[in-house]
């Protein structure tokens, strides 16, 4: 930051001028900054620049979970169980019989563990899934793996009722 | 003062300090643990400084307690910038250092933030400075104040100026925050419907990538935190996360999913020049620099569970880092490249801090739900997210594990918290 060329310090000391002040008034004239030190050695001048911007993105609604297009994973496992044959199944004619059509396999882990390595273990969970409707000859534009990780548990809950609730792929469409 | 084993049950004594920061601040500072080798420091009011928006030596003791090197005495009588200590009367106190100041205001309406610093035992003058700051930033010329006497005092860069980027999670909200290192100052940057994850800082600290989940799907996007400026660097099909910046700012080390499983990539900060760095049938991900830049840590289950490799960024094969447990994820490296924070699973998730000479590893907290250590830029620190007392919060540890503050901020989920770069 010090180092940076004069030109982006006085931009940076305009906007420090424009944080301090009430009203957001845009001023022409760069305010000098100086960081005087007192046993006379010389500092190197280092203005605040100090504001952060703001966004909001929350406007949009939540998508409800739809719960045929649920497959559940038993903890540490990301093979398909007999049970969800079906669905995968439905899901798999579905896509075949109209071309364009498109769907996204969304991995979802429970609650335990880090965020990174939930989202690539939800990730394994979603390709296992487009993996077996591949299979079932289901076209590779079609389909969509992707993963929320641990970060849209289906179930609040911190016991093995909830966990089994959370471990599943989604299946949407595009 | 570096991690041993038994450091924490070696800790006889603990105290909580009510809070000393100022209404507008949502969190609540915690202090717990005693240092043994706290060095006493006299501090006083600043002439003036009543007159001014923001208490400055308020702040600058929180600072200094804070940090756990420091043991705060009041001053016998308050000193400005240009008096004389009663150094006998200091001495009599057991004060080692006195800090004294003062706030005045200028014509043009800044306040002139002065300080100077003497040391007791040798009765010597020991140097100040003056910063003419607006009234809006006296907190943060307070804070350069606690580093500089931070700085003179331990031989090392303070972290008082510097700030942290974490997520809070409530009513169905995703919030991207950044708040100076002391709590104090919390700007929603970013609130959205959908997750947010992996904050990660440029090393300059203008800039923050993270990962947004606001289409549906992972992408890494970069921030300008001053302007909000942002561009989306990876979206590739699939899952694309785990951004981190290389030392010198140019390269991001981020994991994708578009080619089946997820591996690290290299690209530039730009998003172009994609190239694949790891290779392994199972997950790649959570890659981190080197400080030097030539090396990355990461994460990989290639062995089975998942545990942290390292590996040049020139190419060619990986060395796995942890041997201790089944499930070591989250690496960390400090500022001098000599010590490893990580997450253990064991009978919890324990943050762990092994040197990485010995690859001797110690646990230094006494939390079970430990998640996303990182480093402060002077390395003396590391935060993470954890649960204490039935709440989520940020905790801030020495990295030898004695010292601990926390940072609640009430009724929200609080995590993935990552340490600015110096620079303020």
């Amino acid at each position: 930051m010090i180092k940076k060329s004069g030109k982006m310090l006085l931009a940076l000391a305009s906007v420090a001028v424009v944080a301090g002040c009430a009203s957001p008034t845009k001023l022409d004239k760069p305010v000098e900054v100086e960081k005087k030190d007192v046993t006379s050695q010389t500092t190197t001048t280092q203005p605040s620049g100090d504001t952060v911007a703001s966004t909001d993105m929350s406007s949009k609604p939540v998508v409800p979970i739809t719960l045929d297009r649920v497959i559940y994973f038993d903890f540490d496992s990301y093979a398909v169980k007999d049970e969800f044959r079906p669905i995968v199944e439905a899901h798999a004619r579905l896509l075949k019989g109209n071309s364009g059509a498109k769907e996204v396999a969304e991995g979802h882990t429970d609650e335990r563990g880090g965020s990174e390595y939930n989202l690539a273990l939800g990730q394994k969970r979603a390709e296992a899934v487009v993996q077996q409707m591949k299979v079932l000859g289901v076209g590779d534009s079609q389909l969509e793996a992707v993963s929320y990780g641990k970060e849209r548990p289906a179930v609040d809950g911190h016991d093995e009722a909830a966990w089994a609730k959370n471990r599943r792929v989604e299946l949407r469409s595009k | 003062m570096w991690p041993r084993r038994h450091a924490l049950r070696a800790l006889g004594a603990s105290l909580a300090l009510p809070a000393l920061t100022p209404a507008f601040a949502q969190f609540r500072v915690e202090i717990r643990g005693v240092g043994g080798t706290q060095i006493p420091i006299a501090l006083g009011r600043f002439r003036d400084e009543d007159r001014q928006p923001q208490s400055i030596s308020a702040v600058v003791r929180a600072d200094l307690e804070r940090s756990g090197v420091f043991k705060v005495v009041d001053a016998p009588a308050p000193v400005d910038e240009n008096g004389l200590p009663d150094y006998n009367t200091l001495r009599s106190r057991g004060a080692d250092w006195v800090v004294g100041g003062s706030a005045s205001r200028l014509a043009d309406g800044r306040v002139d933030v002065r300080f100077r610093l003497w040391d007791v035992v040798k009765g010597a003058d020991q140097g100040g400075q003056s910063e003419p700051s607006q009234p809006a930033d006296l907190r943060l010329a307070a804070h350069h104040i606690s580093d500089l006497v931070y700085q003179k005092v331990t031989g090392e860069r303070g972290v008082f100026s510097t700030r942290i980027a974490y997520v809070t999670k409530g009513g169905g909200r995703f919030t991207l925050r950044i708040a100076d290192a002391d709590g104090a100052g919390i700007v929603p940057a970013l609130i959205d419907n959908e997750p947010i994850i992996s904050p990660a800082w440029s090393p300059d600290g203008s800039e923050l990538a993270f990962v947004t989940f606001h289409d549906k799907k992972a992408k890494v996007v970069i921030r300008n935190v001053r302007t909000g400026a942002s561009r989306e660097v990876a979206a590739f099909r699939g899952s694309n996360s785990a951004p981190a910046f290389s030392p010198d700012g140019r390269t991001l080390a981020v994991t994708l999913s578009k080619d089946g499983g997820s591996h690290v990539y290299l690209m530039d900060r730009s998003g172009g020049n994609v190239r694949r760095v790891t290779e392994s049938t199972g997950i790649d991900t959570e890659a981190r620099f080197s400080p030097d830049g030539a090396s990355l840590y990461f994460v990989s289950d290639r062995g089975g569970g998942p545990q942290i490799y390292r590996q040049a960024v020139a190419g060619g094969g990986a060395t796995r880092v942890t041997y201790n447990g089944s499930y070591n994820i989250s690496p960390a490296i400090s500022p001098d490249g000599k010590w490893l924070a990580y997450i253990n699973r064991g009978d919890g998730f324990k943050l762990m801090v092994m040197n990485l000479a010995t690859g001797e590893a110690a646990s230094v907290s006494d939390t079970n739900d430990d998640e996303s250590p990182s480093f402060a830029p002077n390395g003396r620190y590391i935060i993470y997210a954890t649960k204490a007392g039935g709440r989520d919060v940020l905790m801030v540890t020495t990295a030898d594990g004695k010292f601990k503050s926390t940072l609640v901020e009430s009724g929200l989920d609080i995590r993935e918290p990552v340490w600015g770069p110096f620079g303020r």
